[in-house]
């Protein structure tokens, strides 16, 4: 299939017009949560279910045969949030093709302790993105070839990209004279806040 | 018969040709690699959580050093996905300026890699020669921004001045002479028999693979995919420029270094038609809207109005609508991108930096198996590999 789409790459679109959020809607019915056109790409929430089945539809029908990035948000501080109404962590997908130079969104909200379905066996390049997903949310990835922590230390203890770890760290590291070894001690180090976070608008007297 | 064990072997974290802190595990036949597997993160420094408790103006820096030696490449990015949420666009001459840049930040960093790649197969004579056109273009750097690395010169919504009197000439200066110094360099190696036999056939990666690893840049152009978002998703002022795509034809190592010395060719090209715009039109290099950019230095010693907007603008800064955005831009190594979230506030919510590298030393086990230990550095430094982008 990409053989024949990669020797006119650019020079032509796939035959059909449909667009590939028209046709998620077609053949996933129910599990496309929403859709809407974002500022940059097509954004499509999918039910957590479908994703690994998605994926491998638009990656052989519809032709997105890279995924760029896969990231998570942690919606937990997000005004307007609440954990009756929707899931604390959103997965997000970017996907590309690069026969009809489109790109994609995909979200999919996961809590913790669910399982997201990986889409390494779709893309390759989706296993390390998922470890890092899992080393800095905690989102676990179903079926993962080798789902280990990827950019924190070595024993590393927490998710450091969730809202509620501390920017300084619960942990720092110091050379023991003593013991002649690095050594782990509960950080003592204060939060700061230099500039507040504000909304337009609001006033803070 | 004797038996053979598979044979372990640590390469890094303090390797000179780990291009930095890459801890490799290599599992070995003798002297073929079975598998690879890369421990990164040694130099993670968290900047992703920064982010979210920094302004958006205060971010800008922390871009220069992701890519450390593509540093104008990384706030581009960022600038850009800044100015499509706030729904702006800079001026025509800040396009111009920052594409100018943009394109020496290529030819920086090729020569960076190629300087670096040579020296780690046994060329020294390439470092050299390389390093002295990375002095001229640290030079440019500096008079724009004061700093020879870490510029923090492109903002949302422009760059941060206008180029200083005589700029214009050095830099042309420079283009008419750095033909002849790609020559140099395609002398010592583009027919050496060294060069040949440590590139050629070396990592061959395929379209499917490549697409499948998520290859951006170079690495999927050495391929034979011809995908270059200057020319399929232009930004900036990349849609009024002409230039070319350099395509490899096998998707080895040899391919990928002529893809990337011909790319400094068509850097070079480019830097000249925005040096002729420039030198013909003057106007204002950032919006004029005060709320997203500092008032002129004069206006603020008058105005009352003016010194409110400067405080505000670096104490609290902007305010960007609630919403999100994946902003892409051709790096030298790749598509670099950030995916922002807003809450609406004056931080980011969310940031994320989609890191090329990332991806390319992420296909490095796949890359390698069955090669011998000495193309593990060959294939490394084709990867272009820099880890203040890939551990973040």
């Amino acid at each position: 299939m990409t053989e024949k789409l990669q020797d006119d790459i650019g020079m032509s679109a796939t035959p059909d017009a449909v667009s590939a959020v028209a046709s998620l809607r077609e053949k996933f019915g129910d599990q496309v949560l929403d859709s809407s056109q974002g500022m940059d790409c097509p954004v499509v929430v999918l039910a957590r279910e479908a994703i690994a089945e998605a994926c491998h539809y638009l990656k052989n029908e519809q032709a997105f045969e890279q995924m760029m990035d896969l990231c998570g948000v942690d919606l937990l501080e997000m005004p307007g949030w609440s954990s009756t109404d929707s899931p604390r962590f959103e997965v997000v997908y970017h996907l590309l093709s690069v026969s009809k130079n489109e790109r994609l969104r995909l979200k999919v909200g996961v809590n913790e302790r669910e399982l997201v379905d990986s889409v390494t066996e779709v893309w390759s390049t989706a296993n390390w993105f998922e470890r890092e997903a899992f080393d800095m949310y905690g989102i676990i990835f179903n079926h993962h070839p080798d789902l280990r922590r990827l950019l924190t230390d070595y024993g590393f203890e927490g998710h450091p990209l969730r809202k509620d770890f501390p920017v300084t760290g619960r942990v720092e590291m110091f050379f023991d004279e003593a013991q002649w070894r690095c050594v782990y001690r509960p950080n003592e180090v204060q939060e700061r806040v230099l500039v507040e976070r504000t909304w337009p608008g609001v006033d803070r007297g | 018969m004797a038996e053979i064990k598979n044979y372990t072997l640590n390469f890094g974290p303090q390797h000179p040709a780990a291009h930095g802190v890459l801890r490799l595990v290599l599992e070995l036949d003798g002297e073929v690699v079975e598998k690879a597997d890369p421990h990164i993160g040694l130099l993670h420094r968290g900047t992703e959580k920064l982010f979210e408790y920094k302004t958006y103006l205060q971010n800008v820096p922390y871009f220069d050093r992701f890519d450390y030696v593509s540093m104008m490449a990384n706030e581009h990015a960022y600038a850009l996905g800044v100015e499509k949420m706030l729904g702006v666009e800079a001026p025509e001459r800040a396009q111009y300026i920052r594409v100018m840049y943009a394109e020496l930040t290529r030819i920086l960093n090729h020569t960076m890699w190629l300087g670096a790649v040579a020296l780690d197969i046994g060329a020294m004579t390439v470092f050299l020669y390389c390093f002295r056109e990375r002095e001229d273009i640290f030079d440019y750097y500096e008079e724009v921004s004061g700093a020879r690395m870490h510029a923090a010169y492109f903002r949302p919504g422009g760059v941060s001045k206008d180029l200083p009197d005589g700029l214009l000439e050095k830099i042309k200066g420079f283009t008419e002479r750095f033909p002849t110094y790609v020559d140099e360099y395609e002398t010592l190696l583009t027919e050496n028999r060294i060069w040949k036999q440590r590139n050629v056939d070396i990592a061959t990666v395929d379209k499917e693979a490549a697409l499948d690893w998520g290859f951006t840049g170079p690495m999927i152009r050495g391929s034979g995919v011809e995908w270059d978002l200057r020319k399929k998703q232009p930004y900036d002022v990349y849609d009024k420029m002409d230039f070319d795509i350099p395509v490899g034809v096998t998707g080895d190592c040899y391919d990928r270094y002529l893809v990337r010395v011909e790319e400094m060719r068509e850097s070079n090209r480019i830097v000249r038609q925005c040096i002729d715009w420039l030198e013909k039109n003057e106007g204002p290099v950032k919006v004029e809207d005060y709320k997203l950019s500092n008032p002129r230095r004069a206006e603020m010693k008058a105005d009352m109005e003016a010194l409110i907007h400067h405080f505000k603008y670096f104490q609290e800064g902007f305010h960007v609508p609630k919403g999100e955005v994946y902003q892409a831009v051709e790096h030298p190594k790749g598509e670099f991108a950030v995916y922002i979230v807003s809450d609406g506030s004056n931080k980011p919510y969310r940031m994320k930096v989609r890191a090329p590298g990332f991806a390319h030393i992420e296909a490095l086990d796949y890359m390698i198996r069955g090669h011998m230990i000495a193309d593990v550095v060959a294939i490394l430094g084709t990867q272009d590999i820099v880890f203040g982008e890939v551990d973040r």
